[in-house]
């Protein structure tokens, strides 16, 4: 069994217990255990089911790479799940729950799926279900979504809240071990500004439990000394439960700083994401043990042997109380000597290798533990919990029955290390492989380069394959560019390694069938060699096809074995079979912190005009409209939108109408070449415009279709005024200055998007004159102001621009004022225009009308597939200009073919509205089995003015075909449609001239 | 070749499985094919195997540089629907989606399509009309597709959040036979069915150049060595521009990265493929319970593979926004692919300035869906020299003519 040992612990505080909940049960813990810890000191062994057989599962490992112990975390709005509980930090009240079984832990229904695992290799779901056709979708494959996954969704939104935060620093050293302490006082010392990021609540790493001496100091003295010196030093910045995720091009490296999950009652953001720009990246990520692959290795019990020796040292928990240890390396030893020294029992010492004679397997032997030469593990005894293993040979077939039983509750396994290269390998270093020590470590002639060609991170001690205490603190100090002297270690001798795949190495089938790479996801050492027997030859093949690496460790534990399986099965050596790509992140990172503060409210910025609050309180529904809100109508109490809309375009055509313009785009272009700028930005002419006067103008892509529209206004001899869309704004604007910058970067012009720095109004209607003169200031008769004509003066005693054009076809002055006193003019035009019966209006009102007077919008006339002369708008377009953006593309066979859809108007004959979107059926069929079509229906609407539905189209000929019924198609039905001129209030334009 | 069956697992389960054949041969080249097609994707396979299946040519060789299924086919987000706007554009999605309902039994390879059900939220006014326009323009290109409401929405996606304070859901594009497939599995199927019919896949084959002779193609070099063809299809999404170069001829196409996402596997939430493109983020959950998302694109031309970390905080944004309750998710691996775009984003099927050499790319953001629709039609033209009516409006030649083929209105960003 597993327990609390009564003394030790180096992280525990036993003054502190604390209760906890695993599946219900209260239990209790200490300040300084993780919820793994804290389990096995329950003697809870087995925490969860594997992922495809649902195996009992166990804790295997103690830090990132755990697979198995994957635990629902929380209740309510602060459930989640596949939290690995060797990287939890305890708290008072925490509750977890197991994941991956029906009805429970101990009894699994879907534990049938390991008895039919012979049937179940990798990939069988590619060569079954399929008959019959229908069967998979409707049958097979529920079956299969609803016993795969692990934890269950949350079922609330999260209560808790994340942050974002940059840094920038000359050298980001990621680690906090001996190694990355060692590197970041050398990096401090040479006066660089110094980030130290460690993923653990704890300084020092794997040195204070694996012991040596540096500088003549225990580790955990040398860690403690380390951090006081760094602590002090104003250029150095430490940062504990801080993950580096990913690195990114040019040294952008994401830093995933888990801030309250240790303390989920604080009020501090749960996670804090940074955004960190590095001058260089140290990566100081140590190295992960790797498991052994023999028959039974993914039961219950079975540990990395590194683990066993964490649980013992940092928190006083023995694993089992009978632990054998297999290994192919020295380093194994470590743990029989910890286990020893807490008063535990070491059965035995399995080492595949031969004639031992290393300083960590003299000082087991002193201790009078039996050491077993060129020994392995059979297979195990137990099923949910370990009781047994069954020795052989490791150059042997298996067990045979002589062969020896060695009864024992845990095995700490070693296979040897491999360094933590993912960071590294993210943007580009490449890795080589290091046949001695059996590991890829990085190629330091290719590592990941900055935008300058040269280095941007550098590995550091066990991360660079330096596994050796002396050799990682030489290492480190090198690589953050020390000078002088590196800390002195002293650690016992090792012998080498001797890579071991398969254990024993000529198992049968039926034991390499129950030999686990992929623990959580159930991929065996027949896997991968059933793989490689079918031709999936490519790492990437392999992976994919037995999803081996593809778990939430992301093949941490065990991807190397893998590989190395891979390679022994094609016959080739590893380097030549290489990895499979690492990707961020290194561990998975919330969504939450991904997503910061940026939800609700503060999802997206929100773009107010100076009269948004006016409109609010005056009851607008609103529109999104880009980032703005635009007051889609006003409703009356009683009102539906539809009864709105008609009355504000009713009072705005009989009297005064106030619409509230201020998100159209307002785009200064200035400068001694800003007319020749626009000449050929517009397909009109606008150098030749005087001052003081106003043009619509077309703007087309390269490809010659329309993109904006909006209405240009000289206001000095070199300066241009720029209206355009509300949603064009910021587009049009980059537009602009993607041609100046990257094609006409010698032309002398300046823009600016001024928006944001003018509240308009548009004062429409037969009253608007009759209200902007009570206000005063201005002449704003027709002759001193005629239409399309600008002038700058003080309305009402605030300075003001007055556009005489109209988008409504009413008599109208478009009004800019400065934003600060946007609403205070607004509030005066209400004021004022009281005695007229003045009507806010909104976005449909304002459509509806612009659609009786046949004007075009951007983005319902036009959808990028449209030109200028499609919309008839070939007037606004100059036919002696050389050149203009778009010009050339409108001369291509397709774009002057008269069988192209032009605009029109369409009414009903019964003066219905037409729905949206209708298209118009053509005879016949295509090629393809499809409808011909003629048309479509672009913007259609009901016309309180003339109380009936009008409508403009995209017709093929169609001003040609004017008269012509045609029969449209919307929501299933057919609805003819007579095409007609597309002007349907006041054709000759009297009313906006007057 | 060995039929797949749930018999013959359990046969091959008596062996241990020691008895499975290769899925595919690995040939070394020979020196002269009837048709090279260059790039073993989900396209280049497909259109191997069609020339074989539907035209009897079966002295194919299926070159690439890599490993089969390496490109985009294996690095998308798996989605297949063919509620395209354009006609030639549904015609082609539809012929894919079509041929997808029957491929597992076609290729006797379990490609596990999915018809789950696809919807495209619409929360603006402006996107209402666009979809509404496009239920109108599929029933006519007979392509099934409806306007729902959001109740119907909220019924289909329980997790969706669809009274968002800044973009309700207004309703959606709902496919209902749109849906994914197993991306991988694509690829191994037509891989396996072309290696029966006697093609060669070749397998860490690069080719490094073009050989003509009197305006048409007669081969070409690779690492290893020279190999002629009578026909030769470049099929070979983000570096078509590379392989024209050696042909000899220039195409409108830039290359820039495209990224996606998937979060650790949950038990099953979300039974849908929902694609919110007023917000920029699409979603669907795989049969291993990950969520799978896709990213937006960078905005610069590059061929990294990787991309750039502030899409995934705009597309994650998106979907929990979209998605409340998976905010206390996380996500597991990002990635990029390598899309080729076109001017107007549409693919191109087509003879090219050389003769008897054809090309097929710039499927841009959506090339997955099209992949056996794509393979037909490709095949048809290399088998006939002329394009058949699926692949006429996807020429060359649409560009000096100015017929766009441009879904920018239905699609959004992401198609």
């Amino acid at each position: 069994m597993s327990l609390r040992l009564t003394t030790g612990g180096r992280l525990i505080d036993r003054a502190k217990p604390l209760s906890f909940r695993f599946n219900q049960r209260w239990m209790t813990g200490l300040a300084g255990d993780t919820l793994a810890s804290a389990l096995l000191a329950n003697d809870r062994v087995m925490v969860g089911r594997s992922f495809k057989y649902h195996r009992p599962r166990g804790i295997v490992a103690s830090g990132v790479e755990e697979p198995n112990a994957l635990v629902g975390l929380g209740e309510g709005a602060r459930f989640e799940p596949d939290q690995r509980a060797t990287t939890i930090e305890l708290f008072e009240g925490a509750t977890a729950i197991s994941q991956n079984h029906w009805p429970n832990l101990a009894f699994d229904v879907g534990e049938v799926n390991s008895w039919l695992a012979r049937f179940l290799p990798a990939g069988f779901y590619y060569k079954t279900f399929m008959a019959p056709q229908a069967a998979w979708a409707r049958l097979f494959e529920p079956i299969i979504r609803r016993s795969a996954g692990l934890g269950r969704a949350p079922d609330r939104a999260d209560a808790d809240r994340y942050e974002q935060a940059y840094a920038f620093a000359d050298l980001v050293v990621v680690g906090g071990g001996v190694a990355g302490l060692t590197a970041a006082l050398a990096g401090a010392r040479a006066g660089q500004r110094v980030l130290v990021l460690e993923q653990t609540a704890h300084w020092g790493g794997r040195a204070p439990v694996d012991g040596g001496v540096i500088d003549g100091l225990g580790p955990d003295a040398w860690v403690r000394n380390a951090v006081k010196v760094l602590e002090k030093m104003e250029n150095v910045t430490l940062r504990l439960r801080c993950m580096a995720a990913g690195l990114h091009d040019h040294g952008h490296l994401i830093g995933y700083e888990r801030v309250a999950d240790h303390a989920p009652q604080t009020d501090a953001p749960r996670h804090r994401l940074w955004r960190i720009r590095a001058g260089k990246v140290v990566v100081a990520t140590g190295a992960l043990e790797r498991p052994l692959s023999f028959a039974g290795n993914d039961v219950p019990g079975v540990m990395l042997a590194s683990a066993v020796r964490d649980y013992v040292v940092n928190w006083a928990v023995a694993p089992g109380q009978r632990t054998v240890i297999v290994t192919n390396n020295d380093d194994a030893y470590r743990t029989a000597l910890a286990l020893l020294d807490a008063g535990l029992a070491v059965p035995a010492v399995l080492d595949t290798r031969e004639s031992l004679t290393g300083d960590l397997v003299q000082a087991v032997r002193a201790r009078g533990v039996r050491v077993l030469e060129g020994k392995a593990i059979a297979r195990v005894r137990g099923r949910s919990r370990l009781r047994g293993v069954v020795i052989c040979r490791q150059d042997s077939a298996g067990a045979t029955a002589m062969s020896e039983t060695i009864a024992c509750d845990c095995v700490a396994m070693s296979g040897g290390w491999s360094p933590v290269v993912h960071l590294w390998s993210h943007c580009g270093g490449k890795l080589l492989w290091d046949a001695s020590a059996a590991m890829f470590r990085p190629d330091p002639t290719c590592p990941p380069t900055g935008a300058d060609g040269a280095a941007m991170a550098v590995c550091a001690g066990a991360a660079s394959g330096a596994l050796g205490l002396a050799d990682c603190l030489r290492d480190a100090h090198k690589a953050a560019g020390g000078t002088g002297k590196p800390p002195q270690a002293k650690a016992p001798t090792e012998a080498p390694i001797a890579p071991v795949w398969v254990m024993p190495a000529k198992a049968g089938i039926e034991a390499r069938s129950k030999m686990w790479l992929d623990f959580q996801n159930d991929v065996k050492v027949s896997d991968v060699q059933l793989a490689a027997r079918e031709g999936y030859e490519s790492v990437e093949h392999t992976k994919r096809y037995t999803t081996l690496g593809m778990a939430t460790d992301q093949g941490k534990l065990s991807n190397i074995n893998g590989l190395a399986v891979l390679s022994e099965a094609l016959d080739q050596p590893v380097p030549a079979t290489g990895t499979t790509t690492f990707r961020p992140p290194y561990t998975p990172i919330s969504f939450g912190a991904i997503a910061g503060e940026a939800r609700g409210d503060l999802f997206q910025p929100l773009r107010r005009t100076p009269m948004h609050g006016w409109h609010e309180a005056h009851g607008a529904h609103w529109e999104p409209v880009g980032l703005w809100r635009r007051p889609y109508c006003y409703p009356r109490s009683g009102e539906t939108h539809r009864d709105a809309v008609n009355r504000e375009v009713l009072a705005t055509r009989r009297s005064l109408g106030l619409l509230d313009a201020s998100t159209l785009g307002k785009i200064v272009v200035k400068g001694p070449d800003a007319g020749r700028f626009l000449d050929m930005i517009y397909t009109g002419v606008m150098s030749s415009l005087p001052v003081g006067k106003c043009r619509y103008g077309l703007m087309c892509s390269d490809n010659g279709f329309l993109i904006d529209d909006g209405v240009v206004v000289r206001l000095s001899d070199d300066t241009w005024l720029c209206h355009t869309t509300t949603g064009g704004a910021d587009r049009i604007h980059a537009h602009m200055e993607d041609w100046l910058q990257c094609e006409w970067w010698d032309w002398k012009v300046h823009t600016a998007n001024l928006t944001e720095q003018f509240a308009q109004v548009a004062v429409v209607g037969p009253n608007a004159r009759k209200l902007l003169e009570k206000l005063g200031g201005m002449d704003l008769s027709k002759d001193a102001l005629p239409f399309m004509t600008f002038a700058e003066g003080t309305l009402g005693g605030v300075r003001a621009r007055v556009f005489r054009i109209s988008f409504s076809g009413e008599l109208c002055y478009e009004v800019a004022v400065p934003a600060s006193q946007g609403l205070a003019f607004w509030e005066r035009l209400m004021a004022e225009g009281a005695e007229f019966g003045v009507t806010p209006y909104g976005t449909e009102a304002l459509h509806v009308m612009r659609a009786e007077k046949g004007f075009i919008m951007i983005g319902d006339e036009t959808d990028g597939t449209v030109i200028p002369q499609d919309l008839n708008l070939g007037w606004a377009i100059s036919k002696k200009k050389v050149d203009y953006l778009g010009k050339r593309a409108q001369e291509r066979a397709h774009m002057a073919d008269p069988d192209r859809w032009r605009l029109v108007g369409l009414e009903t004959l019964d003066g219905s509205v037409l729905p949206d979107g209708a298209i118009a059926a053509d005879a016949g069929y295509n090629g393809n089995r499809q409808r011909n079509t003629q048309g479509r229906v672009t913007s259609t609407y009901y016309s309180p003015t003339l109380g009936r539905g009008i409508a403009m189209g995209l017709v093929r000929r169609g001003p040609e075909r004017m008269g012509e019924v045609i029969r449209f198609t919307a929501e299933g039905r057919l609805i003819a449609a007579r095409i007609v001129d597309q002007v349907f209030y006041d054709k000759d334009g009297e009313k906006q001239n007057v | 070749m060995k039929r797949y069956s749930v018999f013959a697992v359990a046969r091959e389960a008596m062996n241990w499985h020691t008895g499975w054949e290769r899925a595919w041969r690995s040939p070394e080249p020979r020196r002269r094919y009837d048709v090279i097609v260059v790039g073993a994707g989900g396209h280049g396979l497909a259109t191997a195997y069609y020339l074989g299946r539907n035209f009897g040519i079966t002295n194919v060789a299926v070159v690439e540089k890599g490993w089969l299924g390496g490109g985009n086919t294996g690095r998308n987000t798996t989605i297949i629907r063919s509620n395209y706007l354009q006609d030639p554009s549904a015609a082609l999605y539809e012929k894919a989606r079509s041929l997808y309902e029957g491929l597992s039994q076609d290729l006797n390879y379990n490609v596990m399509f999915s018809p789950r059900g696809l919807l495209m939220l619409a929360q603006t006014e402006h996107e209402v009309r666009g979809y509404k326009r496009t239920v109108n323009a599929n029933l006519l290109q007979g392509v099934e597709t409806r306007w729902i409401g959001p109740g119907e929405v909220k019924a289909l996606v329980p997790i969706i959040n669809i009274d968002g304070p800044r973009y309700p859901i207004l309703g959606a594009l709902y496919q209902e036979r749109g849906g994914t497939a197993r991306h991988d599995a694509v690829a191994w199927g037509y891989a396996r069915a072309c290696s029966a019919m006697g093609m060669d896949i070749l397998q860490n084959c690069e080719v490094t150049a073009v050989r003509q002779a009197n305006g048409a193609v007669q081969g070409i070099d690779t690492s290893k060595g020279p190999i002629d063809c009578g026909k030769l299809a470049i099929v070979v999404a983000g570096h078509s521009s590379v392989l024209a170069e050696m042909a000899g001829f220039r195409l409108p196409i830039e290359s820039m990265a495209l990224q996606a996402l998937v979060s650790e596997p949950i038990k099953p939430c979300i039974d849908v493929v929902v694609m919110a493109n007023t917000v920029h983020g699409y979603i669907s959950q795989s049969d291993k319970g990950e969520l799978v998302i896709g990213g937006g694109t960078d905005g610069f031309v590059n061929y990294t593979q990787r991309g750039s970390w502030q899409h995934i905080e705009e597309t994650v944004r998106a979907l929990i926004e979209t998605f409340p309750v998976i905010s206390r998710l996380k996500m597991l691996r990002q990635w990029g692919g390598i899309v080729d775009m076109t001017g107007d984003r549409s693919p191109i099927l087509s003879k090219t300035p050389l003769g008897n050499c054809f090309v097929n790319c710039g499927w841009g953001t959506g090339g997955f869906k099209a992949i056996p629709g794509s393979g037909w039609a490709m095949a048809e033209l290399v088998a006939k020299g002329e394009p058949g009516p699926l692949a006429a409006d996807f020429g060359l030649d649409r560009f000096r003519e100015g017929r766009f083929i441009d879904e920018s209105v239905a699609a959004g960003v992401a198609h």
